[in-house]
Order: C-alpha cells, then structure tokens, then sequence
C-alpha cells in the first residue's frame, strides 16, 4: 500500500464533478468509473486506489489515515473539523450554506427551532449571533422542517435556490459559500510527498487553466 | 442519564488485558532501554495537579482537561501531559545547580476527548525532556533519540518533520506588522487550512511579493534544499536566525547519520503555545494520526526560572498500532498436580522459576474445561496419581 495513493471520492452529486476534473488533470480512469457500484476501484496504472464513501464521511476516512487523500465539501469539513490538511480548493461543484424558512416569518419567541444536517454549523452560526435555538438534526428533505412546523428555519446548502422556491421557502441569510476541497491525512502528507505534490501540481495546472 | 450496566467504564477509559499488556510492556522497555543508554534518568510525578499551575501551564485545550476539587476547594486536574510536571518539578528542585539535566518518564497523561468518545480519554506516553541546555546540539540529539527509540522499537516506516516556530512567526511580523494580525494568520496553519491561509493572504493589502511570500512558507517542506527557499522569503533578524538554526540542526543530524528518517516542514506551528524553537513531530507510515512530536520550549519559565529545554513524547498506543501485528512468543509452562504430588510440583516450579522460566502451578481439580486450559500453554507436565507414574 506504500506506493499506492488511496483517494476517498464523495458518492453522488460531486462524483461526477471530481471525476471530471481528475480526467483533464490527465489520470487514465476507466471509462466504466462512473456506473461501477464497486466501493473500491484500483486504478493500478495510475498507481491509485478509489474508495467510494458518502460526502459527509470523507473527511472522517481521511483523517484516520485510511484515505490519504480525499475530496470533500467545505460544508463537511466545517461541520466534522477533522484534522486534515485543506490543500487545494478545487472550485467545483459550488454552492452555499444558507438560513432558509417560510417567507415573512420570525423565529418563535419561546421555542426558536431550526432543523438542519448540519448541526455543528448550524449551532455555531446561531451562537455567533447572539442567539440561543433548538437545533434539531435531520438527515434529508429539510425543506420539510419548516413547512410541517417542526422548525423555524433551517439551515441547509443551496445550489440553484430551486428547492427552496418549489417548496415555497425563502433564504434569509448566507452563511457561507462551499466548493469541494483536496484534503489529506497528515501522516500521508508527509510519507507519500512525492505523490501528493504531483497531484496537486496536475490538479492546479487545471485550475489555473480553468481560470481563464 | 442512563443507568450504568455494571462492567461499564467511563468514556474514553480502557481496560488493558495480559496479551495487550505484555505488547505493550515490550515497546516500552524497548524504548526506555534506549532512552537510558542516551543517559536519560527516569522520574514519577503526582497524576493530580493544580489546574491553576500545571493545569494552566500545560496549553492543552481547557474543555480537555479533567478536573476536580479537592478538600479546601482548589481544582484539580488530571495531569494532561508529562512536560509541564516536569517543568514545575524543575523549577523547583532539579535546576538548582547550573548544568544540564537528561529525565525520562513513561506515564498515562489524561485528556477529555470532545470527538468520538470511544477514543483514548487515558493514554501512555514515553518521553524525555534535556532541561537547562539551548545548544542546537541538543535538538539533534532529541531528535536523533526520538529516532533511535523507534527504531529500537522495530518500526522502520517512519519520518520526523521538523520545523521552527520562530520562523513563521518573525515571517508574519515583518510582513503584517502586528502580533494581532500575525496571530490570525498563523491559525490557518494551526488549522492545517491552505485553502482558508492563501485566501486569507490574498484578502490582505500587501505588495504582490509580500503576498508571494506568504504563500511560499506552505510550499517549504522536503529536504537541505528547503533551507536555502526559506532563506529568500525571510528578511535579517529571528527569521533568519531560526533558518541558521535548522541548518545547524541538519548538520547535527547528519553526524548522527540520521537524517534519511528528517524532513524540514516551515508550516509546522504546533497549537502548543509555550514552544519557542525547533519543533518536529513523528508519522508512520500505516497510522494516520501523529505518533510522536516535541521541540524547544520555554515552559520552565512559567514555574518562575529561566531555563530553556527540549524534548519529545511518543504515544505508546499509536506507536503500538504503527509496529502492527507483534506476535508474542507464548512462553509459559504448566505444571499440572494431584494433591499426593503436590510437593514434587512445587519443587519443579521451583526449578524452574530459579531457571527463569516461566512456570504455572495449577492443582488437577480445580480446572474445568481442562482441554481449553491446556491451549494456553507452551507446554504442559502432569504430576498426578501414585509417584513415578506420569
């Protein structure tokens, strides 16, 4: 394993992103890459293992050194805080970490709740404030929250604004903008050097080029 | 709260069984071994200490520590690491007279975990600390013991990055101007956050070149030649004194014929806050998480005497994790007896143990499952029945 590189790639909506950008930085994926539902593709030409995980746990694979590298959100690097080094802001898949709720409402004076995936973000964002609230923790469809009155608002990233309008919710505040970010484990940062510069070097000349 | 199940211990808190242990006990008296050699004295301090003074001085984070209060109603904590006990001891007692002095410990060092709560609340460390000795010398030879031991311990997959603080930070000052903006800068790379440090750079209304500077410490890591780059973005004073110092250090660590295991890194700036020099720490090649680091530090000053220091402090477990599987040799006889043999028994385990072997006595009837029993052992001897018969 000593001269493999382990890559953690987040399933889903920054898959297909990520594998893009590793394409123009000129690694030779299979083209079968993106349908496989294997948890781990080899690439042994390139020297690469991919672990296929979920976005949220990407940085927790990374940190334990199970990964070397990983691309995660920065909305999972906020809300987990693992310690991991953030290289490289890869500028894909962009959006945003927002407040949202039904129009023209305010919190709930005796009981503020606000229903989230994020609850560490959520929690230190209301703290900032000044403002004491409920966070209560769901895994999807938070649009739902607010809607059935489970909470006042809901903090949740926004990509277009489409959700929110289809479900007749507003944004009331941004909290912070999310690209996917390179993220490596520390000890690997140091004993794979050598191939983690290399990645980083290709994947910057891609982003520099990109930049126009 | 829930009802505790009766075997429940709390969190963060591990039993440690016979086989974990004896791995254990093996790595630590392989470094130790070591350590002595080098002429590093072994020492004890209390597991509880004032949160006012060692609590305090320790720079582990406040939400880590244990604490307690003890009859009078001062708080306590559980001693969060070995440095600062050491420092307090120091200051106090061991510095009395001017020369320098070389102390060892191994010891459990306590340390509330916020994440994940299963991870070790309670672990070992085995370290050194040189007190009262500021000779780049003496980095080297930290640095060149903290080697040795892992290498005595049998790992061979290893690296040690070595840094200096003063380095980043006379970089910031000569370029932010202020310790303020300094201070919010160096949290980046506290935060290991490149992406938030070069933005941050980028935001601040600097020459270009400033900027460039800025952005070329994260790039500073590798071998000698990331000196002569950490020469061009510094300007005359501690900057350029903290470089002459790591030459210094490569130079130390190449007598020592060490230095395939050293890389530099300028973006090391531990979160512990009394360090004041040469910092490092130590990876392996199959655990993600640090296994060991040190550097110099100028805690002995909070005890009230001025003394400079260097040391490091590797964790066992991690370092047990690095070496992974060691098989240990199962060395351990058994001597089985009847009652009218007892005597005969004894008189062989007697033997035997004079011999240094490792020998159980174990009367015939008192075990159940005998064939379960007998797995456990090397070897066996039955002294059961009349004499003679076996």
């Amino acid at each position: 394993m000593n001269n493999m590189l382990t890559i953690a790639m987040p399933k889903g909506r920054i898959f297909e992103e990520a594998v893009e950008l590793l394409r123009k930085a000129g690694y030779q994926l299979p083209p079968e890459f993106e349908d496989s539902r294997k948890l781990i593709i080899d690439v042994p030409e390139e020297g690469i293992r991919f672990i296929l995980a979920k976005p949220m746990d990407v940085a927790t694979y990374v940190e334990h050194g199970v990964a070397d590298v990983g691309i995660a959100g920065k909305d999972v690097l906020l809300e987990e805080e693992r310690d991991v080094y953030e290289l490289l802001d890869l500028k894909i898949s962009y959006c945003y970490l927002a407040v949202a709720g039904l129009p023209n409402t305010k919190m709930n004076e005796v009981a503020p709740r606000v229903a989230t995936k994020y609850p560490n973000i959520a929690e230190a964002y209301f703290r900032e404030q000044g403002e004491q609230v409920e966070i209560i923790k769901l895994n999807g469809s938070i649009e739902l929250a607010p809607i059935i009155g489970l909470s006042d608002r809901i903090v949740d990233i926004v990509s277009t604004g489409r959700t929110l309008k289809e479900n007749g919710l507003v944004e009331y505040k941004r909290i912070a903008n999310v690209t996917s970010r390179l993220i490596v484990n520390p000890a690997s940062y140091r004993l794979k050097d050598a191939m983690i510069d290399q990645l980083v070097n290709r994947l910057n000349d891609v982003l520099r080029g990109g930049i126009k | 709260m829930s009802r505790l199940f009766m075997f429940e211990k709390p969190l963060g808190m591990r039993d440690t069984l016979p086989e974990l242990y004896e791995k254990k006990h093996l790595v630590r008296s392989r470094v130790a071994e070591t350590l002595k050699l080098w002429g590093y004295q072994f020492m004890e301090t209390p597991t509880l200490e004032y949160y006012e003074t060692v609590g305090a001085a320790s720079a582990i984070d406040d939400a880590q520590l244990f604490k307690l209060l003890d009859k009078e109603g001062h708080t306590l904590v559980l001693r969060p690491d070995m440095t600062s006990p050491i420092a307090r001891v120091a200051a106090s007692k061991l510095l009395d007279e001017d020369f320098p002095v070389r102390l060892a410990y191994s010891a459990n060092v306590f340390r509330a975990q916020q994440r994940e709560g299963g991870r070790p609340a309670e672990f070992e460390q085995i370290g050194v600390e040189c007190l009262n000795e500021d000779t780049v010398s003496c980095d080297g030879e930290i640095v060149a013991l903290l080697i040795s031991s892992l290498k005595k311990a049998g790992l061979t997959n290893f690296q040690v990055s070595v840094g200096h603080v003063g380095f980043a930070q006379e970089l910031f000052l000569q370029i932010l101007g202020t310790n303020e903006r300094a201070t919010a800068l160096r949290k980046f790379l506290v935060e290991k956050n490149y992406v938030g440090y070069r933005e941050h750079v980028n935001s601040l209304q600097l020459s270009s070149i400033d900027k460039q500077r800025l952005i070329k410490l994260l790039q500073l890591r590798g071998g000698e030649e990331v000196l002569e780059g950490a020469f061009e973005i510094i300007e005359n004073g501690k900057g350029k004194k903290a470089i002459i110092e790591l030459e210094e250090l490569w130079n130390v660590i190449q007598d020592y014929g060490v230095e395939e295991y050293v890389k530099f890194d300028f973006s090391i700036v531990s979160h512990m806050s009394y360090y004041s020099g040469i910092v490092f720490e130590a990876y392996a090649g199959n655990v993600g998480f640090p296994l060991g680091n040190g550097g110099r530090y100028s805690l002995i000053e909070k005890f009230g005497k001025k003394a400079s220091a260097t040391g490091f402090a590797i964790r066992v477990d991690m370092l047990l994790e690095a070496l992974g599987d060691l098989s240990l040799e199962n060395d351990t006889h058994c001597i089985f007896f009847s009652q009218e043999r007892r005597k005969e028994a004894f008189q062989l385990g007697q033997k035997m143990h004079k011999q240094g072997k490792k020998a159980v006595l174990q009367e015939i009837s008192g075990v159940k499952n005998l064939d379960a029993f007998t797995k456990r052992f090397a070897g066996t001897t039955f002294l059961i029945g009349g004499h003679g018969d076996e």
